[in-house]
Parts: C-alpha cells; sequence; structure tokens
C-alpha cells in the first residue's frame, strides 16, 4: 500500500491567491484528504474553468485542466463518461459554475456522472477585481451595481437540489474538520456531487461569512444537518426546524412537541424536504444549514453507457466494418 | 379499360422529381424509387429538399417537399438540372416546381387534390388543369386518392390513413414508366412495417395498383427505358453523405485504435450524424447528446484528454458556439475533430438548404491566432475518406481539426462502391509513457518533424500534469506570460499546422493538352463541376479541372497549379471565400462564381461560366 504525504500532492508552480484568501485552506485540505487515500496521483483529474478558484489544478500534482469559463462540468463530463475509473474533481467558483457555466452544472448533475464539484462560492467576481456574482445579495453595492445590484441570488444548494442532484452539501472554507469529512463524504460517492464552499474573499467580499464563521454568531445562526438526528441548533440548543406546510420553519424548541422536530434524511427519495431546508436562508446572513442535504443512490450515467455498449456487442457481436458499410443493402456490378 | 401498344424511348439519364406536401411522403417516395433503380443498375444521384417546418400549413407553397433523382445508364455526378418528369401531389407542388420544367416535359398529376380550396392555397386563380397553361407540356392526370382508397380497401386501413399510400401509388406509377422492379420496394415495406401488417398490406396494396394503373390505362402512351449503367466492377450500396461521414469516423477510429466519442447537440442538417453513430454502440461508440453545442465540444474536449478520441458534430450556428472551446484544444494541442455540415447562413438562415459559407470561419473564426487543419468531403462517398483524413491530421498533429460537408452532401444519395477496407490507413498513435526530460515529463517538448506534443493521458503514472488556455512556457508547459515565449508558441503553433502541407498530397489536375482555363472547386461543387466540365469537353474545348480536400493547409503544389493557367474560375456556394483566400495567398485573381440560392449549381451554370471564360 502507498502512503502518501500532503507534499506529494504539492506541485512546483508557486501558490498565487492572495494572501488570506479562503482557497488556501480548501487547497490544503484537498490535499490532505488525497494523501489519506490510497488512490495513486495519476488516477486523479481536476478540471477548472476560469476564476479565482479555477487556478487550482496547477497547485495539485494530479492530471488536470484549467479550461475555459463555465466549461469544467462540461470537459469532465467527456473524461467521467469515457474514463469511469479515474477519480475525476472539478473545481469551480460562483461565477463560473452559476452564471456562465450554468447549463452545464445543472445537466452534469442531472445525468449524474461520477465527479465530485467543488463550488467555491465567495459571492463576488474576484479575478475580474469585484463584480457582484449571480450568489451576491440584493442591493450589494460593487463596482458594477454601485447604486446596488438589483438581482436576486441563486441559492446553490436550491439549484443543485432542483436539478435533483443525487450528491448536495456545503460547508465552510475555514472549518477544516467539517470540510474534510464533507469533501470525502462527497468523493466516495457514487455519481455527481456537488459541495458549496463557504470562500471568504478578504479583498473583495471580506467577511460575508461572517454570520456562521463569526465567534459569537456562529453558535446562533449555524444549524449542523446530521442524517437521522432532529435538527436543533442555536447557542443552547433552542431553536428547533419542523416542517409545516411542506416548508421548513424555525420554532422555539421549549414551545415545540418533541414529535414534530424535523429528523434530517439525506437519504429520502424527494429532495422537497432538503430543498425545504435550503430556502431557511437565502444566504449566510442568519441561521443557515451546513452539511450534507441530500446523499441517495441513482443510476450513472457513465455506468449505463459502458451497459449500453455491452449490451449490443453481446447482441451484435463486436462492430465487423464491412457489416457496417453493407447495412444499406448491396448489388454487385460485375 | 383496354391494353394499347406504347412506344418505349431509350434514353441514358433521365431526372425524376417527386414533388407534394410536406405531409405526403415524398422524401420517401423519392428513396424507395431511387433504390429500385440502384438495384436494377443506374447510376444516379439524388436531391431531397424539405421546408425547414416540420409540417408546414398542408397545402401551402412553404409546405412543398420535393426529392429529385436521376438515373443514367453511365456515369453521373449530379441529381441533374431539370425534371423530365414531374409527379405533382397538389396544386402548390405544381406550382413551386413547374418553372424547372422543360417545355414537353411530363407531369403526372393527382387531380384529386386540385379543388378550390387547394387551388387557393397555392394562389392559383384559375384551375391549370383547365385553364390551358399546361398545354406545352405532356400532362398525365390521374385521380390518386380514389386509386388509392380502392386499393387499400381490403387491406385493414381505414379512414383518413388510407391517404397516406398515395405517395407509394405515386413510386408504382413511376416505376411503370420507368420499368423499375416492385420487389426492392415490397421487401421495404414489409420490412419497414413488419409490426404493423395492415399499413404494409394497404402500402403494398398501392404500389402495385400504381403500377397496373400505368400498364392498364391508355394515358401512358409513352415509357421510358433507361438501361443499366456499366459501372466498375465491385460491390454498390446507397449511400447519404451524413451516413458515411459517420462509417468513417467510426472507420477512423478503428484504425486509430481509439475509442470514439461523438458529442452532439441535435442541429439540422448534422443530427443524422448523430443517429447513426448512436446506432452502432457495438462498435464502441460512446455517443453524447449534451445539454448545448458548447457542451457537446466540451465533452469531446475532455474525452480527447482521457486518450479517447473526442469528435463534435453540428452546423455553422454550433461552431460559432464551439468557437472558444476549438481553441482550448488548439493551445491545449488536443486531438479533435469538428464536423460542420454547413447550412445557408447567417444565423438560423436557410436550415434545411446547403451552402459552403463556411469556409472563412473555418479556417480564421477564432479569437486570437488560432490557425488548425480544415478539411472538405466533395461527394456522399468521399465523406468517408475525408473523416479519416481528418482522424489522422487530428491525432498525428495533436490538433482540433475542422471537417467540412453540407447540406447536399450529407442528404443527397448516390451509389458507393465499397472500399477494400483492409487498405485503410493505419493511422494509429502511441501514447507517452515515459519521462520525456530526464526523470520529467514536459507535456510541450515537440516531436522534431511534425512538432506535435506527446499525448500523455490520465492514470499514466509519473507523467501528471496540467495543461489549460493560458500560454505556455515552451518545453515545460508551465503557465507562462513571457512576451516573447508567447510569440514563440504562436509561430510554433502556426508553424505545425503549415508542415502539414509536407503530409498530404499534391493537387491532381485533370487537364486537356493546351488548356489554359482551370476551374478549381471544393467540397459539394464537385458534382455540379465534373458535370460542367464534361459538357464544355462535349463541345470540343479544352480545360483543366481540379478539385481541393485540403483546405488549410492547401496542397504545396496550389500555387503552382494556380499560376500554370491564364483563368482560374472557382464556383462557389457562397459568395467567394475560396477565390479571397486564393488571391490573399498567391497575389493572382481569379474569376469567382456564386450562388447563394441553398441549392447546388446546375450542370449548366458551371458549363456557362466557363464556355464565357473560354470565350
Amino acid at each position: 500500500m502507498t502512503t502518501f504525504e500532503r507534499a506529494d500532492f504539492q506541485t512546483d508552480q508557486e501558490v498565487r491567491w492572495c494572501p488570506g484568501c479562503g482557497d488556501y485552506t480548501i487547497l490544503a485540505t484537498v490535499q490532505n484528504y488525497l494523501a489519506s487515500l490510497e488512490i495513486p496521483r495519476e488516477n486523479h483529474v481536476f478540471i477548472s474553468g476560469i476564476g479565482c478558484a479555477a487556478r487550482f489544478p496547477y497547485y495539485v500534482e494530479t492530471y488536470g485542466m484549467h479550461s475555459i469559463h463555465g466549461r469544467a462540468p462540461a470537459i469532465a463530463s467527456g473524461i467521467a463518461s469515457t474514463r469511469p475509473e479515474l477519480s475525476v474533481w472539478v473545481v469551480t467558483g460562483d461565477g463560473d459554475a452559476l452564471s456562465i457555466g450554468g447549463n452545464h452544472l445543472i445537466h452534469a448533475l442531472r445525468r449524474n456522472l461520477n465527479m465530485t464539484i467543488l463550488l467555491f462560492n465567495n459571492q463576488i467576481y474576484g479575478l475580474t477585481k469585484g463584480q457582484y456574482s449571480p450568489t451576491s445579495e440584493t442591493g450589494k453595492r460593487t463596482k458594477s451595481s454601485p447604486m446596488g445590484a438589483i438581482e436576486h441570488p441563486f441559492n446553490p444548494i436550491s439549484v443543485a437540489l432542483g436539478a435533483e442532484a443525487s450528491f448536495v452539501a456545503r460547508t465552510i472554507d475555514m472549518d477544516r474538520d467539517h470540510s474534510s469529512e464533507v469533501i470525502r463524504r462527497a468523493h466516495e460517492h457514487n455519481g455527481a456531487a456537488l459541495v458549496e464552499i463557504y470562500q471568504n474573499c478578504n479583498v473583495f467580499n471580506d467577511k460575508a461569512f461572517i454570520q456562521v464563521t463569526g465567534k459569537e454568531e456562529r453558535t446562533v445562526n449555524r444549524i449542523n444537518l446530521v442524517h437521522g438526528e432532529p435538527i436543533i441548533f442555536g447557542a443552547s440548543d433552542e431553536k428547533a426546524i419542523v416542517m409545516r406546510d411542506g416548508a421548513a420553519s424555525i420554532v422555539d424548541l421549549a414551545e415545540t412537541d418533541p414529535g414534530d422536530v424535523h429528523i434530517h434524511d439525506e437519504r429520502a427519495t424527494s429532495p422537497a424536504a432538503a430543498f425545504s431546508l435550503s430556502r431557511l436562508s437565502h444566504g449566510p446572513y442568519g441561521p443557515t444549514p451546513i452539511g450534507v442535504f441530500r446523499a441517495v443512490e441513482r443510476d450513472g450515467y457513465s455506468e449505463m453507457l459502458d451497459r449500453q455498449i455491452l449490451d449490443a456487442q453481446a447482441k451484435k457481436g463486436p462492430g465487423d466494418l464491412m457489416d457496417l458499410v453493407s447495412q444499406n443493402g448491396t448489388w454487385d456490378v460485375q | 379499360m383496354t391494353t394499347t401498344s406504347h412506344t418505349t424511348e431509350t434514353r441514358h439519364r433521365v431526372v425524376v422529381r417527386f414533388a407534394g406536401d410536406s405531409g405526403d411522403g415524398m422524401q420517401l417516395a423519392g428513396a424507395r424509387f431511387t433504390d429500385a433503380s440502384a438495384v436494377f443498375g443506374n447510376d444516379l444521384a439524388t436531391l431531397p429538399n424539405f421546408p425547414a417546418e416540420i409540417r408546414a400549413p398542408a397545402g401551402t407553397l412553404p409546405g412543398v417537399s420535393s426529392f429529385q433523382v436521376q438515373i443514367a445508364d453511365s456515369d453521373i455526378l449530379t441529381p441533374g438540372d431539370r425534371p423530365d418528369v414531374l409527379v405533382a401531389m397538389n396544386p402548390a407542388a405544381l406550382k413551386s416546381n413547374l418553372q424547372d420544367v422543360p417545355e414537353s416535359g411530363t407531369i403526372i398529376i393527382n387531380t384529386d387534390a386540385f379543388e378550390a380550396r387547394n387551388l387557393e392555397k397555392a394562389g392559383y386563380e384559375a384551375n391549370p388543369l383547365e385553364d390551358g397553361s399546361l398545354d406545352k407540356y405532356k400532362v398525365l392526370r390521374v385521380g390518386m386518392e380514389e386509386l388509392t382508397k380502392e386499393a387499400v380497401k381490403d387491406s385493414g386501413v381505414r379512414g383518413r390513413a388510407t391517404l397516406r399510400s398515395k405517395n407509394l401509388l405515386a413510386v408504382g406509377i413511376v416505376a411503370w414508366m420507368f420499368d423499375r422492379p416492385l420487389e426492392p420496394t415490397i421487401e421495404w415495406i414489409t420490412e419497414k412495417f413488419a409490426s404493423l401488417p395492415e399499413v404494409a398490406a394497404a402500402n403494398v396494396s398501392a404500389l402495385k395498383a400504381g403500377y397496373h394503373y400505368g400498364e392498364t390505362t391508355e394515358i401512358f402512351s409513352h415509357t421510358y427505358e433507361v438501361p443499366p449503367a456499366q459501372m466498375t466492377p465491385g460491390v454498390y450500396t446507397n449511400v447519404t453523405g451524413n451516413q458515411t461521414l459517420a462509417w468513417g469516423l467510426i472507420a477512423g477510429a478503428q484504425q486509430a485504435k481509439l475509442p470514439l466519442l461523438y458529442a452532439s447537440y441535435p442541429i439540422t442538417p448534422a443530427s443524422d450524424i448523430l443517429h447513426e453513430l448512436a446506432r452502432h454502440r457495438n462498435f464502441g461508440v460512446r455517443t453524447f447528446q449534451a445539454e448545448d453545442e458548447i457542451a457537446a465540444v466540451g465533452v469531446a474536449l475532455g474525452a480527447s484528454f482521457a486518450g479517447h478520441l473526442g469528435i463534435t458534430g453540428t452546423s455553422g450556428p454550433g461552431v460559432a458556439l464551439k468557437s472558444e472551446t476549438i481553441s482550448l484544444a488548439l493551445i491545449t494541442e488536443l486531438p479533435m475533430v469538428i464536423v460542420d455540415v454547413q447550412r445557408g447562413g447567417p444565423s438560423t438562415g436557410l436550415p434545411t438548404k446547403t451552402e459552403q459559407s463556411d469556409l472563412l470561419m473555418s479556417i480564421y473564426g477564432r479569437h486570437g491566432e488560432a490557425p488548425m487543419p480544415v478539411v472538405a468531403a466533395s461527394t456522399p462517398a468521399d465523406a468517408f475518406d475525408t473523416a479519416i483524413e481528418a482522424i489522422r491530421l487530428a491525432i498525428k498533429y495533436m490538433t482540433p481539426v475542422i471537417l467540412l460537408s453540407d447540406g447536399y452532401i450529407a442528404t443527397s444519395a448516390e451509389p458507393w462502391r465499397l472500399p477494400d477496407l483492409s487498405q485503410l490507413p493505419d493511422i494509429s498513435t502511441t501514447f507517452q509513457v515515459d519521462p520525456n526530460h530526464g526523470d520529467e515529463y514536459w507535456p510541450y517538448i515537440r516531436e522534431e518533424k511534425t512538432l506535435a506534443r506527446p499525448w500523455a493521458v490520465p492514470g499514466t503514472a509519473g507523467l501528471e500534469h496540467r495543461v489549460g488556455g493560458l500560454e505556455k512556457q515552451d518545453g515545460t508547459g508551465n503557465v507562462s506570460y513571457d512576451p516573447l515565449n508567447h510569440e514563440k508558441m504562436t509561430i510554433l503553433r502556426e508553424d505545425k499546422i503549415k508542415g502539414i502541407a509536407e503530409d498530404i498530397p499534391d493537387l491532381i489536375v485533370d487537364s486537356d493538352d493546351d488548356a489554359t482555363t482551370l476551374v478549381l472547386g471544393w467540397g459539394s461543387t464537385y458534382a455540379s463541376i465534373v458535370a460542367g466540365v464534361r459538357r464544355v469537353r462535349a463541345n470540343g474545348h479544352k480545360v483543366a479541372q481540379a478539385h481541393l480536400r485540403h483546405v488549410n493547409p492547401f496542397p504545396k503544389n496550389l500555387e503552382s497549379v494556380v499560376r500554370s493557367y491564364d483563368t482560374v474560375l472557382v464556383p462557389e456556394l457562397n459568395r467567394g471565400q475560396l477565390s479571397r483566400l486564393l488571391r490573399e495567398r498567391y497575389l493572382i485573381d481569379v474569376k469567382s462564381l456564386t450562388k447563394v440560392q441553398g441549392k447546388p449549381f446546375m450542370a449548366a451554370e458551371v458549363e456557362q461560366a466557363l464556355m464565357e471564360s473560354l470565350s
């Protein structure tokens, strides 16, 4: 058995994110996770699009491609559908995955190709120096929205659940234990896994996630999702989640029948309850669920594709070119 | 009815056009008559023509669909300029096709459709069957709907569905006129409708009824005989260009010893390539119907990075969407083939019609200095070999390659003498498996002769590396913003593509001695050009003719070829794109013959332009 160190997954390239960027922490977390595995380096492939997060593959000593804006899930789909034995990773950001590449993201999730998608959400365009992104809050003042953004933001978890992704989770860059665990679960998942990582951009959108990362704030606002457990949170566990009229609501635990507290079921066939949980907050501005929203088993694209090839070969035999070009019927000219 | 004696005229070639409403099954009728003629031994070429709408309003001019076929007793190339026989299933079909019928041509008319409402929809003020306007033609009036109803009455098919067989009644009539056997059509019907025995019975009855109608009525005093053609001995099949192109991709992948992935988004007229490939999973073919054009090319590029043969196919609008990813393939120097089945543009343009207007886009239409090879198929049969050539160039030179076809090649049919498959070239490559720079792997160390970089695929231990859209440092492939390195890499990429000229055959010229005029074409104009040249030669004139498969880079003898003639005539279904390239590259003038009507050149048009050049 090969044992790896984190250094085995570091490249000779100088890491060029801004000092203090949350990306450093995520890089270290992923490298440590890779080093904990027995998968040889050559069997990992990291694909990224464009943006700050997209530099990631240059810093990981595996195969990788820094591609073009928004298209990483499509390129990764080409790899995952031809080489299912590989470990395929997509590293993307909120602009990359949800704006220019929104279409590819939802379809990769829908097809359930085997890939782990790490969506670094910093709610801002960093590489282009500070425009509002599709996850920026309404009213956000930036260079491109000096009077405040007039757009309604996407909630990445809701988008992924709407696409019926088979694995959907949220974690936080600086919570290394939690992010390591969520990334492990996502990577072990058979199918497309989306992990939204709240990632602090200390240059253009500092403290965007303070309500779930601040020492005081997080005790109030962080709702930890644990499969099979009732959802209870708050500084002194005084709040709970119940489902009312199909929507998740926050109630005082003391005033609630304990039997009504919602038990988190990440394996529920319907994504409806998970979706309701994702609607509890539209961004990290108040009580916000963190953890695995959904983890279900569903047939994957590449397995079904390979099965069709085997079935066709069993039925018709391996392809013969002469049969191919004669299929319309032939005639002889003497 | 009395049986009358009739005269049979032997013709070297005859052009038949079936025209009707797009719901009348004219494409099927034409294809059946074509197959029967192929089996009979005629050479042939076809031209389907159908509206962009699936079902334009019935009975109207925009809803007319037609299928033209030329059958001949000798080698022919085009579907013919004008129909000798027009089958018109309704007034709109007559109105929109009549201008193409030469005087004294034969028109078979379904009189049952010539009632007031249909005449009005077609814009006829008076019934052309009654006002004498058809007097200069040989008009055969057949009540096809009544005949069809009568023929299918015992089949089990009832109601309006009975009339669906009237296209086969028309096929039967024409089959009798040209002494075609019915058996191939009956076999086809029986197989096609195996699960719907009533429909099969109705169609066979209608077909036979049409044939017997011809045999027993007096109105057909005149039939034609087109003897079998003297064709090169061999095994033949009848093919369309989308099919041969798909087969060429499968054969090319086999010869390259790579599994094929074809990613595509549905688009006319390229979708049939996706359909054809999807049927052949037993060849290990992976088809991927992507969410959009950009995803399709991304999936293909991902497959190539993973060591498969990634191919995407589309039409012009799709190539525009794919262009950013094509540039990524170009700078990451990964093999890929992009099939562009051209159609009338710009924008949605004429989606079901043919045009050659994506040539300059293929060569120049990308951001940055982004040269890449472009090859073009000239006939449905040629699409097979051109597809293999595109794959060869892509993997040998580690580059994306554009393979141009067009709507005419894609949908028209011709007999194809099956190639000797054992003679297909071995175009296989080898993946890099060892370090190439001491104990390191540098992804951008180039092969000396081709300037191609190595192809190391994921899963290969010790060769882990990253590629991407940012400029590469020569050799290491690391990101580099060094100005001189960028210039060097730009020129290296350019030289790599230029160097392909050394690896492609010289342009072959079919030249009469002392010819001073050259006709130079590319792509689907081949058939019209050669047919036009034959006519000019038949009139005793001297002319030279050559046709390009490689449009970027050009064959290295092209400059000397074009300089050897006083006049170079360049017919194109665009506004003169190859002409511009020739003028720009060689600083010579050429004479441009252009047409953008969504239709191929008629041989007569090429002939006329040539005669003007010669005089």
